[in-house]
């Protein structure tokens, strides 16, 4: 269904065929002058905080890459508040799919991909430079590394969309009786809520999505001796990231249903 | 005993309001949008759920379509709870709000549709068929291929109408869908609605606030006020319970104050002509005979409220049993 949804929103995007390239355009020049801005920072720093720069670069590659296919997948999950403030949606209840996929396929580009290239790039330059002992459990570790990462940004996005069903319903209450009068103003408030829930979701499991993973795969000790279990922990904080994520929005659901907008 | 299509018992919709009561203290307070509403549609009936704006007509669609739970009392649409069961539901039913599409705006119409079809997981075959009855019914071969975005509100809604009913509903809920639209394109629509009630024999629930919509569609009416029901029954029963007044209009020689005959006022004056409300108990010919007594009258008219002054009569709260709030049985 998500599949279905995508596509639809690809031949929509491609009724506009100008804007489509300017902005395919205008996302390959930022993530390459993100690129050139990394090469050229380590051009300088060879090593940072006793990493080389094919360590560091493995470390930002993993991360950005697992960041970006789960804003692919799930970025749009953060404009919930938006449709609950339009009434949107209530026409997405009425339809037999689950008003997440209907949200996170929304706009769905295939200029999103755009923001894997310069994550691809720096993983795949990290791979070849970086100096370690490639055994098969390592080798391993790497694919388990983004898939856990993406898994864990996914309940993010997830997590962070459904506090806007609480956060929104504040003014949900007034909006039953202004019928969104005073609306607008009050919209600055929600977007400093979300940016700190946000701020606060992202940094906490943050760790599991390549820090501690890559400890094991860079064969490094864990500067805050953590139990060598924890290298391994990824999978299993991204299982419960993301159950958190479905219980979430099942409760803001509920709350949205039981309270109305 | 069939099933059913909805059923209501006791359904309470209350909402918390917080309001600024001067500082940043908020007080809360437990607002009943729907308050104790009961009433059962049968399979292939045609009803029309009126009521001012704010007294619960949308808070109560939105619970039949399980977008909102209710907060007390018990509500079956399909045979199924709302709330609980709200995708298998979608499947069964048609929504369709006036005031906001379902179709995917810059999708021109027929991928809308065909999207519909894969949401739905309605079978190609019938989809085909079922398209070309819908495009032949409400005449949509000639914008199929216009994105959404460029369609008129009235083909929009013909648009949003096919997209409702593409997976065969058993019910069809409408809010307000001949809003905005002009005089042909209301037309089509009604022409359409009576047609996919008598021959599929889909059951219909609209709300509207406009006159044309019910005294053309529907043969029951339902009456929702300050979130109560205030009247279900049949059209031609609610235009004999109301006491309808009836609208006199004299045509004086010449403009003058507002002329008082037993007791009533003119309640309008245009130049020589006034308008007077006479209450059901007046005896007309005795107020006619007494104007011509006492005012040179040139031209004198006598008519029967319509629908719509029943209504107001109605939303005004003009009449005794409403004030009662005493719900009219049919």
């Amino acid at each position: 269904m998500y599949g279905v949804l995508a596509w639809a929103w690809i031949r929509a995007a491609a009724q506009y065929p100008v804007s489509m390239v300017l902005l395919a355009l205008a996302t390959a020049l930022v993530t390459g002058l993100d690129v050139a801005a990394i090469l050229l920072l380590f051009a300088h720093a060879p090593r940072i905080a006793g990493f080389t720069a094919p360590e560091v670069l493995f470390l930002y590659g993993t991360s950005a890459l697992a960041f970006g296919i789960s804003d692919i997948v799930l970025g749009t999950t953060e404009r919930l508040g938006y449709h609950v403030r339009q009434g949107t949606l209530d026409t997405m209840l009425v339809r037999p799919v689950s008003p997440l996929v209907q949200i996170a396929t929304e706009e769905f580009s295939p200029r999103r991909f755009g923001k894997l290239v310069p994550a691809v790039l720096v993983l795949a330059y990290a791979l070849t430079r970086v100096d370690v002992a490639w055994t098969a459990g390592r080798a391993a570790m790497v694919p388990v590394m983004v898939a856990a990462g993406t898994a864990i940004f996914g309940g993010l996005w997830v997590l962070t969309g459904a506090v806007q069903f609480v956060l929104v319903d504040s003014h949900g209450a007034s909006k039953s009786v202004t019928y969104g009068g005073g609306f607008l103003t009050q919209y600055p408030m929600t977007m400093f809520a979300r940016d700190f829930v946000r701020g606060v979701t992202f940094v906490v499991p943050l760790a599991f999505v390549n820090w501690q993973p890559a400890l094991y795969v860079l064969d490094r000790p864990d500067p805050l001796g953590l139990p060598e279990a924890a290298r391994f922990a990824s999978p299993a904080v991204a299982a419960l990231v993301c159950g958190a994520g479905a219980l979430a929005w099942r409760a803001g659901l509920r709350h949205y249903r039981s309270t109305g907008s | 005993m069939p099933v059913p299509m909805i059923e209501a018992a006791d359904v309470v919709k209350s909402f918390t309001v917080r309001t600024r009561s001067g500082g940043p203290r908020r007080t809360r307070t437990s607002v009943r949008a729907v308050d104790g509403v009961s009433f059962t549609v049968e399979p292939g009936e045609f009803v029309g759920y009126l009521g001012p704006n704010g007294a619960g007509k949308s808070t109560t669609i939105k619970m039949l379509t399980g977008i909102l739970t209710a907060s007390a009392g018990t509500l079956r649409v399909c045979g199924l709870d709302p709330s609980r069961r709200r995708t298998s539901l979608a499947r069964r039913i048609g929504v369709v709000f006036g005031q906001r599409t379902t179709l995917w705006w810059d999708l021109p119409l027929r991928d809308s549709l065909a999207l519909v079809r894969r949401l739905y997981r309605v079978e190609a075959a019938a989809h085909r068929a079922r398209l070309a009855e819908l495009t032949a019914l409400l005449e949509l071969e000639p914008f199929l291929d216009t994105p959404v975005r460029q369609l008129s509100l009235g083909q929009r809604m013909r648009g949003d109408l096919a997209a409702a009913l593409l997976h065969d509903p058993e019910l069809l809920v409408l809010d307000e869908p001949t809003i905005g639209l002009d005089v042909v394109s209301k037309a089509t629509v009604r022409d359409f609605l009576a047609r996919v009630n008598a021959e599929r024999g889909t059951t219909v629930l609209l709300t509207t606030h406009d006159l044309g919509d019910i005294e053309r569609l529907c043969r029951r009416v339902m009456i929702i006020d300050r979130g109560r029901l205030a009247y279900d029954g049949g059209l031609d029963a609610l235009r004999r319970t109301v006491d309808a007044d009836r609208l006199l209009v004299v045509e004086l020689a010449r403009p003058g104050p507002p002329v008082i005959v037993d007791g009533i006022e003119a309640e309008r004056v245009e130049g020589p002509r006034q308008w007077l409300r006479l209450p059901r108990a007046v005896n007309a010919a005795a107020v006619i005979a007494a104007l011509a007594r006492d005012h040179e009258v040139r031209d004198i008219a006598l008519r029967e409220a319509g629908i719509d002054e029943v209504l107001a009569g109605l939303y005004r709260g003009d009449h005794a049993y409403w004030r009662s709030g005493r719900p009219v049985a049919p």
